[in-house]
């Protein structure tokens, strides 16, 4: 067991952990932040992105004790005072999201493109994106939802 | 390129109103299966065998049994007596197929590799996993075969001995006099086609928790379902309780695509371990995991040939298709192929049809329904031989289709059902008003010229498809074991909002929206007034699930005739209270007026709760149930254009246009209608270009990971341009058809299409899906340039 401290969506939290421990079942298993999600066993699919210290990260290749020290956001820390983030708005707007599963990532994801890049063409969304892996939308609403919360800031 | 938007009567039918579902699955608020623990709940973990088809000769649990933390484990022997039937399969398709049992746990021989060999219960998720590891077992492996066809030749290795064939059943549909058509034929072409085998790949993983109410004999499943009333009628015969103490819950469910159409080993073990530990179980799959152990699609070779006249008119087909249904059968495999069999005729009249099935047991996971299930591969093998006999008769290919093109609604097709209405003339006349042919040609004849390594191809693929599942004395006559009914309640409560319980189980497709669309308008009420509740057993104990686009065409009829009931009840409740006749009254959203006076639905919702004036006779309450049985299957059609660049360098293929025309009848909220084309072209995309599932010869999946299987991702796929026609369904009283697998059997042909078009100069003919670089590469070495 290690020590370590998390700020996790502006909380800070002390845990005894696992040094196997990844950083998504910290979030999920320790915290109750179940909105990040596994889709995968090899870092593929990008459900369990959040960001650590503003950038976007696969909380599944990441161990918690590495995130000792460090702010981490998940998407429970978007919305403030129960309004959605434009990023999460522009997702709603657009169809941007059916079943939802691999939403959290992709909005995570979107959020970090758009920190670095606020005004991306659609060729840098889509490469933006290639670590999100979404099956019901084909994409294309989710690359004119992240256009439109561009365009809007 | 934004579609249509079709308004029709009623304020939010017809327009795209943003979804219900939204907001809590955006906060990463949603209860997906892995969200919800139970006080007191165990971790199950499955182990597998690593062989594609071995004996087992021992099984040792007590190294996993000694660790601290772990409850139990078991042998498949061990459990065997938890078990009153054998996991499900409900389309026996002949009287004669070949059913071999298939139980949760496999207990003298492993037919894949995968197949669940013994489980271990621990307190923790990683404590279950670790333990699983210390589970001996003794195996003695045998040779496997995975091929389709070599399963069929003799001597191959047999999945079930006890069958002495491989060979599940031969299903044949014959009409008119396809030998003679033939016979007759001034052309005719024959193409050879393979449909590989494709993982669903849902980003959610399957999972499900199960619990017996403490002090009852009551199981309560929570599974990552799509079809949770047939999972409960299907489980309590597997684990013997009685259906009326199962109750089965599908909590928010992250896609299917046909993956959790399907009643699962693992949700039958939670089950049993949750009765026999007096404790709630719970399993969630890894994705490699669930790579081996949650059905596959498609993997069926196929031959087509189409007899015609001189002039094109296209007057027989013959099909005969070889299918594996994997190491054994599960919900509907044997019966995917017939979903397509009754449309490899395509959207052209033709009158002499041959077609034959043969399903093949191989040492594979299971294949199931995957979105289209059957109508993709006939409609790839349609439309692609289509192209292929046009080439044949030195004909334009769009001119082909257009000379044979059925015109005429009703048609009654040459497999026997009738198409209710569309018009494939108009879709393909629309998809040439958005794609500029000759402007391409030009620009692919300049490329040509000029010695560009990069080819541009153009491909089309006109579909019609029958969805919509379906009229359940069709059912009956193809011997599925359910009907194809569904059931919708609405409930007007008495304080100004609405119940409507559905026996649809959405996930994804935003059933929450579109019902309340629906409702809204036949009664008067905001879409925010209505609340639709569905997906457990006990809170709507009534219906057929979801699968086969049948959602809005069969679950949303009933919902409208249910509502047409409370209209019916409340006109006599209005009448009443009002002191006019019946017909003296005007109903117009929700409203009955007569004159001056008028009574809302919502206030006879009061005054049938509060009951202090009723008409003599009538019940309490403002509630009405319909179950609706559909006369005829749903059949969108379209028209699809892929264009793609081929790198002939490298063999690097791709889609850089995509253009898809679609008719689905009228629409009720589009961008949820747009969604569902999306989704289902990049999925028909994936499977022309990417995605392969692959055993080597052993019996291995070579493919075992999404790191090796290549969902595409956004960077491999262009935005998608749509548009619609509208030919409502004269079947249903809303007019609307099916959607939601229109994008995945309308796309591999138009890629495979653009594909064949851009290397014909090389005289490449065909390449299989998916077209990787290594092949396309190959195909343009093996022609010699």
């Amino acid at each position: 067991m290690r020590r370590v401290s998390l700020e996790v969506n502006g909380a800070r939290h002390e845990l005894d952990l696992e040094p196997r421990e990844l950083l998504v079942y910290v979030l999920r298993d320790r915290l109750g932040l179940t909105g990040t999600n596994v889709g995968c066993d090899t870092s593929s699919c990008g459900a369990c992105t959040v960001l650590v210290s503003g950038e976007a990260v696969k909380s599944c290749t990441i161990l918690g004790v590495q995130a000792d020290g460090l702010e981490v956001t998940t998407i429970e820390g978007l919305a403030e005072d129960g309004e959605l983030h434009p990023i999460q708005q522009a997702f709603h707007a657009h169809h941007g999201l059916q079943c939802g599963y691999c939403t959290p990532g992709m909005v995570m994801s979107a959020v970090s493109l758009l920190a670095d890049n606020p005004r991306p063409n659609e060729e840098e969304i889509r490469h933006a994106l290639e670590g999100n892996l979404c099956r019901c939308t084909g994409y294309h609403n989710i690359v004119e939802a992240v256009r439109s919360a561009a365009a809007a800031a | 390129m934004t579609t249509t938007e079709i308004v029709t009567a009623g304020r939010a039918v017809g327009t795209s109103v943003p979804r219900k579902e939204d907001r809590k699955l955006l906060m990463g608020r949603g209860q997906f299966i892995d969200n919800i623990n139970l006080p007191g709940q165990l971790w199950l973990a499955v182990v597998r065998s690593p062989y594609a088809h071995a004996r087992i000769t021992g099984v040792n649990v007590d190294a996993a049994r000694a660790v601290q933390g772990v409850v139990a484990a078991f042998s498949g022997a061990e459990l065997a007596s938890e078990w009153a039937g054998s996991l499900p399969c409900a389309w026996p398709v002949t009287e004669d197929i070949k059913m071999p049992p298939h139980y949760p746990l496999a207990t003298d021989k492993a037919r894949h590799t995968g197949d669940g060999v013994a489980v271990v219960v621990a307190e923790m998720r990683s404590l279950a996993k670790d333990a699983a590891e210390l589970v001996e077992i003794e195996y003695e492996p045998l040779a496997a075969v995975t091929d389709v066809e070599r399963a069929l030749e003799p001597g191959a290795p047999l999945v079930h001995d006890e069958i002495g064939t491989n060979e599940c059943y031969v299903w044949k549909l014959d009409a008119g006099e396809a030998d003679k058509a033939f016979e007759d034929a001034a052309v005719t072409v024959k193409r050879r086609y393979r449909q590989q085998r494709l993982i669903p790949n849902a980003i959610e993983p399957r999972g499900a928790i199960a619990q017996e109410l403490p002090g009852t004999d009551e199981l309560t499943l929570w599974t990552s379902t799509q079809i949770p009333h047939i999972v409960r009628l299907t489980l309590s015969s597997v684990v013997g309780v009685p259906e009326a103490r199962l109750r089965v819950i599908a909590p928010d469910v992250g896609g299917g695509f046909g993956s959790k159409l399907d009643v699962y080993a693992e949700e039958a073990l939670c089950l049993a371990l949750a009765r026999r530990l007096k404790r709630p179980v719970k399993w969630v799959e890894d994705r490699s995991e669930g790579y081996v152990s949650t059905i596959h699609g498609r993997d069926v070779v196929q031959e087509i040939e189409l007899a015609a006249t001189a002039e094109g008119r296209i007057t027989g087909v013959r099909v005969r298709l070889t299918a594996a249904m994997g190491a054994y059968l599960q919900l509907v495999t044997p019966g995917v192929p017939l979903l397509g069999a009754w449309v490899y005729a395509g959207c052209y009249d033709i009158g002499a049809y041959s077609f034959e099935c043969t399903g093949v047991f191989t040492h594979t996971t299971p294949t199931d329904a995957y979105r289209g299930a059957g109508r993709p591969e006939a409609t790839y093998a349609i439309e692609r031989a289509v192209d292929a006999l046009a080439a044949e008769l030195g004909k334009d290919a769009l001119e082909l289709r257009r000379l044979n093109f059925i015109t005429e609604f009703p048609a009654t097709i040459a497999s026997g059902l009738t198409i209710d209405s569309g018009d494939y003339q108009a879709l393909l006349d629309k998809a040439l008003e958005l794609v500029d042919v000759d402007e391409f040609r030009a620009e692919q004849a300049e490329r040509r010229r000029r010695g560009d390594t990069k080819e541009l191809g153009i491909g089309f693929s006109t579909y019609v498809e029958m969805c919509g599942l379906a009229p359940s004395g069709i059912l009956g006559a193809i011997r599925y074991g359910a009907g194809g009914w569904d059931a919708a309640t609405i409930r007007c409560l008495p304080t100004g909002t609405v119940q409507v319980l559905t026996g649809t189980s959405p996930h994804g497709q935003g059933h929450e929206t579109s019902w309340s669309q629906i409702a809204a308008d036949e009664l008067g009420y905001d879409v925010d007034e209505i609340e639709v509740l569905h997906g457990d057993t006990t809170v709507s104990p009534l219906g057929m699930d979801t699968y086969g686009s049948r959602s809005l065409t069969v679950g949303g009829i009933a919902l409208h005739r249910a509502a047409q009931k409370i209209v019916a009840k409340a006109r006599t409740l209005a009448a009443h209270q009002l002191e006019v006749g019946e017909d003296e009254l005007t109903h117009e959203g929700g409203t009955f007026a007569a004159g001056d006076r008028s009574m809302t639905v919502k206030e006879i919702a009061l005054a049938a709760w509060t009951a202090h004036n009723l008409p003599e006779g009538m019940e309490p309450g403002l509630e009405a149930t319909a179950v609706y049985d559909p006369p005829n299957f749903s059949w969108p059609a379209g028209a699809h254009v892929a264009f793609v660049e081929i790198d002939t360098e490298t063999g690097d293929t791709r889609l850089v246009r995509y253009v898809a025309v679609d008719d689905v009848g009228r629409v009720v909220n589009p961008a949820i209608v747009d969604g569902q084309v999306h989704g289902g072209i990049a999925q028909g995309v994936g499977q022309a270009l990417y995605e392969e599932a692959i055993y080597d010869e052993d019996g291995m999946l070579l493919t075992g990971s999404m790191t090796s299987y290549l969902v595409p991702t956004a960077a491999e796929l262009p935005s998608f341009e749509l548009a619609r026609t509208e030919t409502p369904s004269p079947t249903n009283p809303l007019g609307v058809k099916g959607v939601g697998e229109t994008g995945a059997i309308a796309s591999p042909a138009a890629v495979m299409n653009a594909i064949a078009d851009a290397l014909a100069p090389y005289g490449v003919t065909d390449i299989d899906m998916p077209a990787t670089p290594e092949r396309v590469w190959r195909a343009l070495e093996e022609a010699g340039r």
